[in-house]
């Protein structure tokens, strides 16, 4: 991405005027101003985007940017995505979830959206808790984190979505911090470019029910290693990595899921024909 | 199986009337099955009162069908003596029982078919053309090669010639070939093409008995106009993916039975939030839970009249027969469109999978138009309010119609709000657009005149049309009025559709009387109303509503 | 700051614009986010003062725009900051809180223009070619002004360092 382009799209022309309601602090304001600056690299008009999410505090980012928006229930973000990107295939598609959105209520979602392969981006933002509820424990939430509905922690193993991702099919898997806004931003425009499903899980904290993933910034770094199209030897690398590994982590050749076709019937009473006698 | 859609399509080609539904074990296949048939010269609707012909190819499990196939007191069976006896119940209501030896016709001729030696024997009891049968397996075999064509033809010769012996049997009433176009169509199907005719061009499947047929009709057809079909990871998927590509500005439908179309019911609450239209049909099936897939009931009225959460308006209707299928789907999806929001087309398993002949349905204009933004103030109001309630929709790819559709609360430019007085503004924007629109006559069928009335609704109106034509012929006059529209309810119409009753009778498939209820809460009934109302399996007979009709009208 | 600052060379004045225009409109775009913040948790005293500190570098961008000439700019610029995380400015938009207070809320200023200046005397030092070296020189000048402002405000400010403790549980909103 180091091509030059005009100053045409500014990220601020992919705000809206409508104040967020996040918490100040929320790692979510980081992924807006990456999602604007993405879109303003590339360089497309806010009418030919969508942002398609479901319900948490990370699915009220579509109103907060000038494209069009879909606020739609809880889990089935990429459904109301996938039913819009087949449906429109001229559109750029961009769903965005939380961790309880994308991961629990809409966990069969995810894989099957990874394995259809529709030619959408899907930007998870992981805070490993369910914030909007007032902090009860998500599928990538840790064992021992003591909530209210669940004194004491959970004891459940913690959700690997990027593993998940790999074995279903996704065909760009990255995984992003909300605070490296520059550095996440490229990683979304790569994987708008990146044909068929593309996955990027960004680490966004939650100020308010997880203050110690404000250390997150110290436990970040880049991925010491090349992105790879090799999903073998992505799988070893996400199944050993301690989840802070940053970049782009596997992209695969799969060839996007597309089923509109041009019509060739223009007159209906053809189909009468199967019913004539 | 195969044998009676041969006989309903022979038999319609000859210029008959016939509908044809079928009955099986559990099994997935090579279970017992019984291919249910009734021709007629007028057009039918339902199945009649009991059968005049019973033809065994073998005996095995048939109990089961004894309920189901009551026999006339003069019937016929037809039974191939090497294979057994029929049921003793079966055998005792028949009046007469003619032998047909298939076994050993098959053992003389290994290449004939059992199926088509009882064809033939069929259509000669019948008095059925023998041409037209010819023509028939020359059109459906001709693939198989010259040798199954000729084997058929002789078995069905064979079939035939067995019966012709047979003195006193009462023929069939001849039909006039007329010029009119003939359809041979199930209910799904019809369905499928009035979404079609009524502008869909995309559709979200998550398969299930007895929906499929609409998905799987669907799944070739719609990429020939440009369109497409998905096959969704479930229900919950299906219905978020046509709200998706709904909001994108191509009508969309998806169809299930009663499991699926719970799982639908947040969702439709989301699309008449969010103001998408979006077609969703329940072919009605047997319930609670899974229930019986294969058999029809009318007991998810209230889940589609009631099922969704929060005051949500949406468009509930019911098509009245096989062929009104066509007609109810298209109209809903004219009803979706122009009023931006859910659609639901209550079908039942009955009308979705009975086969029909019947002439050519009649043409409709709808066709989905939906009132898009083009020119746009500065801000751009998606729910903006005024009018009749029905505001202009922007469509992604619209220049300066950017907006967020959404599900939570929202002011005129769609922005979330817990205010009040929004709340309620939009409240009544989304019923005031239901409620304002003209249905015309389309919302009920009216017919007939007199103090007494049958009000009845979806698959039943055929077998109440037929209960009341028989109770005319015994001097009592009665009013058919089956609404079409179950919501938004019209007050003022349903009044006057029941001015000068004395007496009512509500008919309807369930065990707890759903649509009465529905009735009584929205409707002013007579104070001599009563309800004739049974669940599923077995399908309401004319004969069992003409009873409740007459009575009444002794009392 | 919640990012590693990548080393940076600049060989040209075009250059340098760009990345000084990159740097004051990231900044821009924070302190007008942590003014809708502020705004929409009703602390609006904050939102003055991140409106006035928005505009203080908006006028910056603009002036940097006209040094540049419109074109200069487009020559240069790619389409996401230069810097593979951050830029040297940017205020850590993770430090808010709705009750922060002006001195919390122009120590998070300061940290940033502390960067800007640390990053700006960096490349002078390195800087070859002497126009770069000159201009450079420049915006360690007004970088070493806008430090100076942060702490005059922040002294007039001098009460309330740390906001107080928050007494209110959060909601649950949908
Ligand atoms: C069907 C349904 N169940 C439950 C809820 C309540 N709910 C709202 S947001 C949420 C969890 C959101 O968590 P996540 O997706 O991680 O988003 P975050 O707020 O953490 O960004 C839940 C359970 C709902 N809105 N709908
Ligand atoms: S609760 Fe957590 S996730 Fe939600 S806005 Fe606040 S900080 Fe962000
Ligand atoms: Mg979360």
């Amino acid at each position: 991405m180091s091509a030059t382009v005009p100053l045409a799209c500014k990220p601020g022309d992919y705000k809206s005027d409508t104040k967020p309601i996040w918490c100040p602090g929320c790692g979510d304001y980081h992924v807006l101003l990456s999602i604007t600056r993405a879109f303003a690299a590339l360089n497309l008009p806010p009418e030919q985007l969508a942002v398609v999410s479901g319900i948490g505090c990370s699915s009220r980012i579509p109103a907060y940017t000038s494209c069009y928006g879909f606020h739609g229930v809880h889990g089935r973000s990429l459904a109301v995505g996938a039913g819009l990107k087949v449906a429109r295939p001229d559109m750029t598609v961009v769903v965005a979830s939380g961790d309880g959105d994308g991961y629990s209520i809409g966990g069969n979602h995810f894989m099957h959206a990874c394995r259809r392969n529709v030619d959408l981006t899907y930007i998870v933002m992981d805070n490993h808790i369910y914030g909007m509820t007032k902090g009860q424990p998500s599928p990538t939430t840790e064992p021992d984190f003591d909530t209210a509905l669940s004194p004491g922690g959970t004891g459940l193993r913690p959700f690997n979505p990027l593993v998940i991702a790999l074995a279903s099919g996704a065909n760009f898997i990255a995984r992003a911090f909300s605070g490296h806004v520059n550095e996440t931003a490229k990683i979304i425009v790569e994987a708008v470019h990146h044909p068929g499903f593309s996955f990027v899980e960004i680490l966004s904290p939650c100020v308010t029910y997880r203050p110690d993933q404000r250390a997150w910034k110290d436990c970040v770094r880049s991925a010491p290693v090349e992105p790879t199209d090799d999903a073998a030897r992505a799988a070893r690398r996400l199944m050993t990595d301690d989840g802070f590994n940053l970049g782009v982590l596997y992209r695969g050749d799969r060839w996007p899921y597309q089923p509109r076709a041009a019509a060739t019937v223009t007159d209906l009473a053809e189909f009468e024909k199967g019913f004539e006698i | 199986m195969t044998t009676g859609a041969m006989l309903l399509e022979a038999a319609c080609a000859a210029g008959w009337n016939g509908l044809l539904t079928r009955s099986v074990g559990p099994q997935i296949r090579g279970g017992e099955a019984a291919a249910l048939v009734r021709l007629a010269v007028e057009p039918v609707e339902c199945l009649a009162d009991h059968f005049d012909l019973l033809v065994g190819i073998d005996w095995m499990n048939a109990q089961r069908f004894e309920a189901e196939i009551p026999l006339h007191p003069g019937a016929i069976i037809v039974n191939d003596p090497a294979v057994g006896e029929p049921p003793a119940a079966m055998r005792a209501a028949a009046g007469r029982v003619i032998e047909l030896p298939i076994t050993a016709l098959i053992k003389a001729n290994p290449a004939w078919r059992a199926n088509m030696i009882a064809l033939g024997a069929t259509a000669e009891l019948l008095g059925l053309d023998s041409e037209v049968l010819h023509a028939l397996i020359s059109k459906r075999f001709s693939d198989k090669g010259e040798s199954v064509v000729a084997a058929s033809v002789a078995a069905i010769e064979a079939g035939a010639a067995a019966m012709a012996a047979e003195a006193g049997v009462a023929k069939l009433a001849r039909a006039q070939k007329t010029d009119v176009r003939r359809w041979l169509i199930t209910g799904n199907e019809a369905t499928a093409l009035g979404a079609l005719r009524g502008g869909i061009r995309f559709a979200a499947a998550y398969p299930i008995t007895p929906a499929s047929e609409i998905l799987e009709w669907l799944a070739p057809n719609l990429p020939k106009v440009g369109g497409a079909l998905v096959q969704a990871e479930d229900e919950l998927a299906s219905i978020n993916m046509i709200i998706g590509s709904s909001y994108g500005g191509v009508p969309s439908i998806t169809a299930t039975s009663g499991p699926g179309f719970s799982l639908m019911i947040e969702a439709l609450g989301l699309a008449t939030a969010a103001e998408v239209p979006i077609v969703v049909v329940n072919v009605m099936r047997g319930g609670p839970s899974t229930g019986i897939p294969t058999k029809s009931e009318q007991a998810d009225l209230n889940i589609a009249v009631y099922g969704l959460h929060g005051d949500a308006p949406h468009i509930v209707v019911a098509p009245q027969s096989v062929p009104d299928c066509l007609l109810t789907t298209q109209w809903a999806t004219h009803l979706a469109e122009s009023l931006q929001t859910a659609a639901i087309v209550l079908s039942d398993q009955f009308v979705g999978q009975a086969q029909v002949a019947v002439s050519r349905p009649a043409d409709v204009a709808f066709i989905g138009q939906r009132l898009k933004a083009t020119q746009f103030e500065e801000p751009y109001k998606r729910y903006a309010l005024g009018g009749n309630g029905v505001s202009p929709m922007a469509i992604p790819g619209t220049r300066g119609g950017q907006y967020t559709a959404d599900g939570l609360t929202h002011t005129e430019r769609g922005t979330p709000t817990s205010g009040g007085r929004d709340h309620l503004a939009q409240l009544d924007k989304r019923r005031d657009k239901l409620d304002l629109h003209d249905y015309g006559g389309l919302w009920a069928t009216l017919e007939g005149e007199g103090e007494i009335a049958v009000l009845t609704w979806g698959s039943l109106t055929g077998a109440v049309r037929e209960a009341i034509a028989r109770a005319a012929r015994d001097g009592v006059k009665v009013r058919l009025i089956a609404p079409r529209l179950l919501m938004p309810v019209r007050p003022a119409e349903m009044a006057a559709a029941l001015e000068g009753v004395t007496r009512l009778l509500v008919v309807e498939q369930t065990h707890s009387a759903q649509f009465h209820r529905y009735l009584r809460a929205h409707y002013t009934l007579p104070a001599n109303t009563s309800v004739f109302h049974r669940p599923g399996p077995l399908p309401m007979r004319p004969g069992e509503i003409h009873r409740q009709i007459m009575q009444g009208a002794a009392s | 700051m919640s990012g590693p600052v990548d080393a940076v060379k600049v060989s040209s004045p075009a250059e340098l614009y760009a990345l000084a225009y990159e740097i004051e409109t990231d900044a821009v775009e924070r302190y007008k986010l942590l003014a809708d913040q502020m705004q929409a948790h009703n602390n609006s005293e904050l939102n003055r003062i991140f409106l006035d500190l928005a505009r203080a570098e908006g006028i910056h961008a603009a002036e940097i725009q006209r040094m540049a000439g419109e074109r200069g700019l487009d020559a240069q610029r790619a389409p996401i900051g230069a810097w593979r995380t951050e830029s040297p400015e940017a205020v850590d938009l993770a430090a808010a809180h709705y009750l922060l207070t002006p001195v919390e809320a122009l120590q998070m200023a300061l940290a940033g223009e502390e960067r800007a200046l640390a990053f700006y005397t960096g490349l002078a030092a390195e800087a070859t070619d002497p126009a770069v070296k000159k201009l450079l020189k420049e915006f360690v000048a007004e970088e070493t002004e806008h430090v100076e402002l942060c702490h005059r405000l922040i002294r007039r400010y001098s009460t309330g360092s740390e906001h107080p403790e928050d007494l209110d549980p959060p909601w649950a909103v949908d």
